[in-house]
């Protein structure tokens, strides 16, 4: 073959750079697509809902009229359920992703799990509702509370929480667990000291992750029965009860609750116009924790890499 | 072997020692081997011939991956246990046995941290016992002078061949009897492996070292023993100036002077 001239390879270039650049352009396009589309959305809801931007919405409870009704009790639910979400589930996720990483043998028992994790993904929300309302709510008898609520969501984003623990291990290199063993630490110690501190910017961005699903989880949630009209915040630890009595350490969790999506969802469905107001506004609020979740492990990931470099 | 090693002391022996890999290839066959008391050993050899395998059965590293299988045995003095031994705890063995990896592989913690962390597994909590042999282990590996004011800095702000060092450091925190190292100057400049050089011709008094090295001028400058090994096989094993000069296996000789490897 004769070589190339000079003039020939320049257009062999320019015919390159202009796929470079058409595809640059239709990056871009969808790209815009994608931020026109949300932030659209929460602008929307952001000007529908204005004229309830004030600190009373936040304080009030649920009313009839729509100026004063507020969304006090749906996001201190929100936040407990969440509370109680993280507690189950991390622990639980966190333990059998090391598990799987770190000591299961690799055997079909393995395999079968594995691949059930991924199948636990993909269930249906409503799927879980079901399966709560009949173990948590009747069989260990938790009632309509916040804690069923809680561990429902938790078993919801479980899968979320194992995969990304395991992600993360194994993003660590085989050469640092070498290390470790190597000077005669067991794998405990290995998992204790370096295993699971290395993996930890992984994890905690899956658990934000699967936060940020539960929060909005709405069908499993009704499932189970949470109230969509409530005028009364569960009992604080240690405070006065109505009966006279003082409230325990737990008895929160045993309370009735709401939460923000069926809040939403309760507005959205009555005829006065004027509650699509409060919907909107409580949607802006719900995205709002939603960012600011996501804004906080973006940070967290950030600051905890910093010091990890292999 | 040569009659002129028997005032030498045996710190190890492999015997009839075969490995085999998950896959059931066989990386080792039937190596028979002695390793002397305070001095070091050289392994030498055309890549894929075993090296590493053969390393890394001195710690049982094999052990931490499924389906990997040892016959024969590694004696260990001056106990005489043999490392391999089902009975024998790996964790026991890697206490005894020290090593030394390819590329440094410091942890993503503080200087400090590193040289304590086998201290920490052994379970000292003992602030001023722990800052003795961190103090200790980071002189002994030639490290301390320029890392002594900044103990508690990230040790991957290091240049390489002080992480190096730093994981020899950490090697020698828990006081081996036996120190594997495994091409440990291959990523390093002529400065940084002149160093570790320097420093295993230091340690062999405290130490009893197995050092496998593609180089062999650093072979030659190094070991007092070597080893040449080929597909597997421990095809030579003598004082380091007799393999060299006057090797007895045209394949060593071969491999030495560079017709082949
Ligand atoms: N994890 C493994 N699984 C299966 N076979 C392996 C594994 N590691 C190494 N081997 C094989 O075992 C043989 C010996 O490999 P080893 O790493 O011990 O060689 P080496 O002498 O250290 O080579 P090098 O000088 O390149 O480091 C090679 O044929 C290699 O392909
Ligand atoms: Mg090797």
């Amino acid at each position: 073959m004769k070589p190339l001239t000079t003039e020939e390879i320049r257009a062999v270039i320019a015919r390159g750079k202009l796929k470079d650049t058409l595809f640059k352009a239709l990056g871009i396009l969808c790209l815009a697509f994608g931020l026109f589309v949300i932030v659209a959305l929460i602008l929307d809801m952001a000007i529908k809902g204005s004229e309830r931007f004030t600190l009373d919405f936040f304080l009030n409870f649920a009313s009839r009229r729509a100026a004063q009704a507020g969304i006090l009790s749906a996001w201190v639910g929100s936040l407990l359920v969440m509370f109680v979400t993280a507690l189950a589930a991390v622990p639980l996720g966190v333990a059998a992703g090391v598990y799987l990483e770190e000591y299961a043998p690799r055997n079909w028992m393995t395999q079968v799990i594995e691949i059930n994790i991924a199948n636990l993904a993909a269930v249906p929300s409503i799927v879980y509702g079901l399966l709560a309302l009949g173990i948590f709510v009747y069989q260990f008898g938790f009632g309509q509370s916040i804690l069923s609520a809680g561990l429902t969501l938790a078993l919801l984003i479980l899968p979320i929480i194992i995969v990304a623990t395991r992600e993360a291990i194994r993003a660590i290199p085989a050469m640092i667990r070498e290390g470790s063993m190597a000077v005669g630490a067991t794998r405990w110690q290995t998992c204790r000291y370096h295993i699971i501190p290395y993996a930890m910017p992984g994890i905690l961005t899956g658990v934000i992750i699967g936060l940020a699903r539960a929060i909005g989880e709405t069908a499993p949630i009704i499932t189970i029965g949470a109230l969509t009209f409530i005028a009364f915040l569960p009992p604080a630890p240690l405070t006065a009860l109505p009966d006279g009595g003082t409230a325990g350490l737990f008895d929160w969790v045993t309370a009735p609750f709401t939460v923000m999506p069926i809040q939403i969802f309760n507005w959205t469905s009555r005829p006065d116009p004027a509650f699509e107001i409060n919907a909107a506004a409580a949607g802006f609020v719900l995205m709002a924790m939603v960012l600011a979740m996501n804004a906080l492990a973006i940070w967290l990931r950030y600051r905890m890499r910093k010091n990890i470099k292999w | 072997m040569p009659n002129n090693t028997t005032q030498e002391r045996l710190k190890a022996e492999a015997r009839g020692l075969n490995f085999f890999y998950n896959g059931g290839i066989q990386a080792l066959k039937n190596i028979n081997m002695p390793i002397y008391d305070n001095r070091v050993t050289a392994l030498i050899g055309p890549s894929g011939c075993g090296k590493s395998t053969y390393l890394r059965s001195f710690n049982r590293m094999h052990d931490l991956y499924p389906g990997n299988r040892y016959e024969g045995e590694i004696r260990f003095y001056p106990d005489d246990t043999n490392l391999l031994a089902p009975e024998v705890d790996p964790i026991e063995v890697r206490m005894r046995v020290g090593m030394v990896f390819q590329k440094p592989n410091p942890f993503p913690k503080s200087i400090y941290e590193n040289v304590a962390y086998g201290l920490r597994v052994r379970g000292e909590r003992n602030r001023r016992m722990l800052d003795d042999k961190v103090e200790h282990a980071l002189r002994g590996a030639a490290l301390w002078d320029e890392v002594k004011d900044r103990l508690q800095d990230l040790a991957s702000n290091l240049s390489g061949g002080q992480q190096q060092r730093l994981c020899i450091a950490r090697a020698l925190a828990t006081d081996p009897e036996l120190l594997l190292f495994d091409e440990p100057t291959s990523a390093l400049d002529p400065i940084a492996t002149g160093a570790i050089e320097e420093l295993v011709h230091e340690l062999k008094k405290r130490v009893t070292i197995l050092i496998v090295t593609h180089n062999m001028q650093q072979a030659a400058r190094v070991s007092d023993y070597t080893a040449y090994m080929f597909l597997g096989e421990m095809i030579e094993f003598g004082k380091t100036d007799e393999i060299f000069i006057k090797p007895k296996d045209r394949r060593t000789e071969d491999y030495i002077t560079g017709r082949m490897g």
